[in-house]
């Protein structure tokens, strides 16, 4: 995939967004891959948790496509661990905002399985509820 | 008069032994747990974007029910009820003025008129008032029956230790509170690699695959150190360790409860060892 970088997608309105929706300095990060090498769920990720603040930071809107920020869930390894005090789960989260306001809706309450409904806690279905629609 | 307690929508429901067994224990050690009088759920996640304060008025709510009581501090033994609230007490105590706006959301609800919360409130969980309330040598006192010999293994996952800036229980990548409560039962802990890693939370409903991978490897793990059990503090990480049969998932209050005796009905083992029998 071709990336065309410039100086307007990076100072643009995206990166302002996320940023003020998560509160994180995008550009304090500067890619040593801590998040990465430690995120439990990255066998199942698209791209990884580095690569999505890197698209961020350039203001590649492109990563709202990514799985990744449906499949993170929030475990706070990274944050616990970014040595630039990084909040990524917070990236993540204005991330699936933006996704969501754009129109994607990853979970559908018809859809859920019934052995699902029957068996899992509540929290789960509340928490996950919470995370993935609008 | 007994600390209060918020058991949150799951320990209700789904995680009925965890509560049944939290409680007769709590109250058997001479510290026992009040339900607060009127509670609703606590939201489940804590809510990440900046202007979080629509989402944050259900937990808060949770904090003005506990201050109603007048005392000074709320327990959990769900490990996401005491993450959400003990967050968003923290969340509160640093924005004063995100606190004025729920105060003013709140006391002009006509169910809570006039109820306020003033940031005093302290969120804890049961291993916290068990370490440091009554201590491990205190504890182990009162064991009548040790678990001597057998090998569990404490799986901590995420919110009990993360973010540890905010939640300060434990040290976020080498806890011990649930080993040292082990030890404190007679058993032997073991330790084992994936003991705070994540098991895939909620994802068990969007993407299922994923949690039973994780949960896959965490319980291979602990078998492959030789555990005989796992003990957790959350339903969550409960429902998806278990769904392998593998080895069995406890709350870690069902062992004290067989610790201390307090009969078969309390400690309940018989939903977590069907599934292992078969």
């Amino acid at each position: 995939m071709r990336i065309r970088l410039s100086a307007e997608t990076v100072h643009g309105d995206f990166v302002k967004q996320v940023e003020d929706i998560s509160g994180q300095n995008l550009l304090a990060c500067n890619q040593c891959g801590k998040c990465s090498s430690g995120c439990p769920v990255a066998f199942a990720l698209d791209l990884l948790p580095n690569q999505i603040i890197r698209m961020t930071q350039l203001g590649l809107e492109d990563v709202l496509q990514a799985q990744t920020i449906w499949t993170c869930a929030s475990c706070l390894t990274c944050v616990s661990r970014c040595p630039k005090n990084v909040d990524l789960p917070r990236v993540m989260e204005a991330l699936r905002q933006i996704a969501m306001e754009r129109g994607a809706t990853p979970m559908y309450a018809a859809e859920l399985r019934p052995d699902l409904v029957a068996n899992a806690p509540q929290m789960a279905i509340i928490g996950g509820f919470r995370k993935f629609t609008a | 008069m007994g600390t209060p307690y918020f058991p949150g929508c799951t320990l209700t429901t789904k995680a009925k032994n965890y509560d049944t067994s939290g409680k007769a224990v709590a109250a058997a050690l001479g510290m026992p747990l009040d339900e607060l009088p009127d509670w609703q759920c606590c939201g489940a996640t804590f809510p990440l974007a900046t202007d979080n304060t629509m989402s944050l008025i259900a937990p808060a709510r949770v904090l003005i029910q506990a201050e109603q009581t007048h005392a000074k501090q709320v327990t959990t033994l769900c490990a996401i009820c005491y993450n959400v609230l003990k967050r968003t007490e923290f969340s509160l105590r640093k924005h004063p003025e995100q606190l004025e706006r729920i105060n003013w959301f709140v006391s002009t609800d006509e169910t809570t008129a006039g109820q306020t919360y003033t940031g005093k409130v302290q969120v804890t969980h049961f291993l916290q008032q068990l370490r440091d309330d009554l201590g491990w040598k205190a504890l182990s006192e009162r064991v009548t029956q040790p678990l001597k010999g057998l090998k569990v293994a404490p799986y901590y996952g995420c919110l009990l230790l993360r973010p540890p800036a905010e939640i300060g229980l434990d040290d976020p990548d080498q806890p011990t509170i649930m080993a040292d409560l082990l030890t404190a039962l007679g058993a032997e802990p073991v330790d084992f690699p994936f003991k705070g890693e994540c098991c895939g939370s909620y994802l068990a409903v969007n993407k299922p695959d994923v949690p039973a991978a994780l949960s896959g490897t965490i319980v291979e793990s602990a078998a492959k150190h030789g555990a005989q059990a796992i003990v957790t503090a959350c339903p969550l990480c409960q429902y998806n360790l278990d769904v392998k049969g593998r080895l069995p998932i406890l709350y870690f209050t069902q062992l004290l409860a067989k610790a201390l005796e307090l009969g078969e009905e309390i400690s309940n083992f018989e939903s977590q060892m069907s599934k292992v029998a078969v």
